[in-house]
């Protein structure tokens, strides 16, 4: 049920997508050519930087802009969701931050208009910062709930030198709301970053997280999506030194009608650092769209990088569109290692005989697999506690939707 | 004492083509204890025969009946059959990546008994059947057949056979590919069901080799679709001797 595109060898110039294609295991899309290198495209903290989307733009074709307006235009918000926020201890403080300094302390302009206007309509950031050599023992988690307003935020958090953190940002509620979040990580520091969107329906939500990784240093993003009507979230990371090392991990599950999107830009634009992507997503229901498009650019400059970067997708249904498109630039040749890979697949109906055969009903057989799907990026959180919270999750997102199932819907059956 | 009875069974498969028949009256009555070897060369529909009874979707029944015990396995769900009793080894079983077998196994298990395992019965009785098959414990956090070789997925299908305990088990060509030490573990495991439960065995085979190891009561040549002959263990002997040709040659004549 997979294909893979070819893992570039050593010194390699170019991205090989002709098996993908060939297969149509994955989509690259209609409309314009992509620019001539992903660097070229702008950032800024400009709002009117980025005229208003309507659709063709290379970084919005899959995107139903028609759905984000609010989002888009560059007008005031007056709503604010309301944060949870957690006993600090020692070392770690949230603190208000005027806009003035806000942009300042932000480590990569916006990528987008909606990135933009969510900075300057939001008139400050709220910052979570952890002093250096700070190592918390306990995950930190900080929950922004949303009651119907529509809301623009600006988040800093900064991880100083040698410190080691979890970080839990948890979206839940109804909102409308775009947001960036800057993320920080100091020399030699490991910040473990999960962020969840769990809203309910009727939730429009476009973020952009833009992260900038000392030397050394090390930032494990977890991104999980699964409520919502329209999300899109983007990562931006880039490097200040050598020898960082950035995963970037994302589990999404769209039901009928929804749209979760996430694209992803590492730059490396220094020596020596390494990055892994790894999305997967599940699909289920008529119009469930996931988009996911994975951009790594390898600068000159960035010798000995090492990166591979994956998206997997489950569809489980007809009616349902999975968008993937990874983009690998290389403009160096002496680098470790560069490679991509991305798959959509047909729910197997050979792993549903082959359970059913041993007298699984055929409900439990699709909770098995979708979890089995899911399970190993789960556990690469590495912070039981969540991860026993992500797979309770994930199961209630499977009894939602395999209710779907119960209820009589037609399962294609694909046989291989 | 269970009876499976398959009469006059005809069975087509879709190919590009449209359907095509593959089994073309196949009779053949089991009975609780009995082990049936079903043999023919490669392409007579034995397999189809074995997919037929658990019930693929690939697989399109045209006519004939299969009952257990009287009742209608063809209109019964593939899960519903192996509830009924039945199960597959397979000869290609399918990984399922993600899940461990000791959850594949424990939910088989529920599934087929109505409720869970007691749990430390079930810990032991696993361990038991895995040491017997001489599989590592750590085999039951891998995932299910996921990177396992040819001899590790049909010892596995043999510890479902041990644990699932079913009044009829198919064995799929669960000889082919195997060594003389794999072929002597995975026979040694299906002769220890057979002594402990009262199961009745359709051993479908290409060679004759797992035959030394599992005494067949019943030998059937399957040819084009159907059985061709039928007799008792001899028979076996006299394939070995002579090969398929005499009723390859009768069937294109």
């Amino acid at each position: 049920m997979t294909t893979e595109t070819g893992e570039l060898s050593k010194g390699s110039l170019s991205t090989d997508h002709s098996r993908a294609i060939a297969d149509q295991a994955h989509s690259h899309g209609v409309g314009p050519s992509p620019e001539s290198s992903r660097a070229s495209r702008p950032r800024s903290f400009v709002a009117d930087d980025f005229p208003l989307p309507i659709g063709r733009e290379e970084e919005w074709r899959f995107t139903p802009v028609d759905r984000l307006a609010r989002v888009l235009a560059d007008e005031p918000a007056d709503g604010h969701l309301a944060w949870g926020i957690p006993n600090l201890p020692a070392g770690v403080t949230i603190s208000e931050v005027t806009p003035d300094d806000a942009i300042r302390r932000t480590v990569q302009a916006p990528g987008d208009r909606a990135s933009a206007v969510a900075l300057k309509r939001a008139g400050g950031a709220m910052a979570l910062t952890i002093a250096p050599s700070t190592v918390l023992d306990e995950p930190l988690t900080i929950r922004l709930t949303g009651a119907g307003e529509d809301a623009r935020g600006h988040v800093l958090i900064e991880v100083g030198a040698d410190s080691e953190a979890v970080v839990v940002i948890e979206h839940d509620g109804v909102a409308t709301y775009s947001e960036l979040v800057s993320v920080s990580v100091g020399d030699n520091a490991g910040l473990n970053l999960v962020l969840l969107q769990l809203w309910d329906a009727g939730t429009v939500h476009v973020g952009e997280v833009v992260a900038r990784l000392g030397r050394d240093a090390r930032l494990r993003g977890t991104v999980v999506t699964l409520g919502g009507d329209v999300v899109r979230l983007n990562t931006a990371a880039t490097f200040a030194d050598e020898g960082a090392s950035v995963d970037l991990h994302g589990l999404y599950f769209a039901d009928a009608g929804q749209h979760l999107e996430h694209q992803l830009f590492i730059d490396h634009n220094a020596p020596r650092c390494r990055s892994r992507v790894t999305y997967k997503g599940a699909l289920q229901g008529q119009g469930a769209h996931t988009v996911w498009v994975g951009d790594v650019l390898i600068r000159a400059i960035a010798e000995g990088t090492n990166t591979y970067e994956q998206n997997r997708n489950l569809v489980l249904t007809d009616g349902a569109r999975a968008d993937s498109v990874p983009n690998l630039e290389i403009e160096t040749g002496l680098i470790e290692g560069a490679g991509h890979a991305s798959a959509t697949g047909r729910f197997d109906d050979e792993q549903l005989f082959y359970l059913s055969s041993r007298g699984i009903p055929e409900i439990e057989a699709r909770r098995l697999v979708v979890r089995g799907f899911f399970v190993d990026l789960v556990h690469a959180i590495g912070v039981p506690e969540i991860e026993a919270r992500l797979l309770g999750l994930i199961e209630a997102e499977l009894s939602k939707s395999m209710s779907e199932f119960r209820e009589g819907a037609s399962i294609p059956v694909a046989i291989a | 004492m269970s009876t499976l009875e398959i009469r006059d069974l005809r069975v087509s498969v879709e190919t590009k083509e449209g359907l095509k028949p593959i089994l073309n009256g196949v009779d053949l009555t089991i009975g609780s204890g009995e082990t049936h070897a079903i043999m023919g060369p490669n392409g007579s529909g034995k397999s189809t025969l074995a997919y037929s009874l658990a019930g693929h979707p690939k697989y399109k029944v045209t006519g004939g009946t299969v009952t257990l015990d009287g009742v209608d396995v063809l209109a019964m769900k593939v899960d519903e059959r192996a509830r009924a009793g039945l199960f597959l080894a397979m000869q290609y079983p399918v990984e399922v990546p993600g899940v461990s077998v000791s959850n594949f196994l424990r939910t088989a298990k529920t599934a087929i008994d109505g409720q869970a395992p007691p749990l430390r019965g079930w810990v032991k009785e696993i361990r038991g059947a895995m040491d017997a098959l001489r599989m590592d414990p750590e085999f039951q956090e891998r995932s299910v057949n996921e990177g396992f070789s040819g001899g590790e997925k049909k010892r596995h299908e043999i510890l479902q056979m041990e644990l699932l305990k079913p009044k009829f088990a198919i064995l799929d060509e669960t000889d082919s590919g195997l060594d003389v030490d794999a072929l002597r573990i995975v026979s040694e495991g299906v002769n220890r069901v057979k002594s402990t439960t009262d199961v009745g065995v359709l051993l479908i085979t290409h060679y004759t080799r797992i035959l030394r190891y599992i005494t067949p009561d019943f030998v059937h040549v399957f040819v084009d679709g159907h059985v061709a002959e039928e007799g008792g263990p001899e028979l076996a002997d006299r394939l070995e001797d002579e090969g398929y040709d005499r009723f390859l040659a009768a069937a294109q004549a």
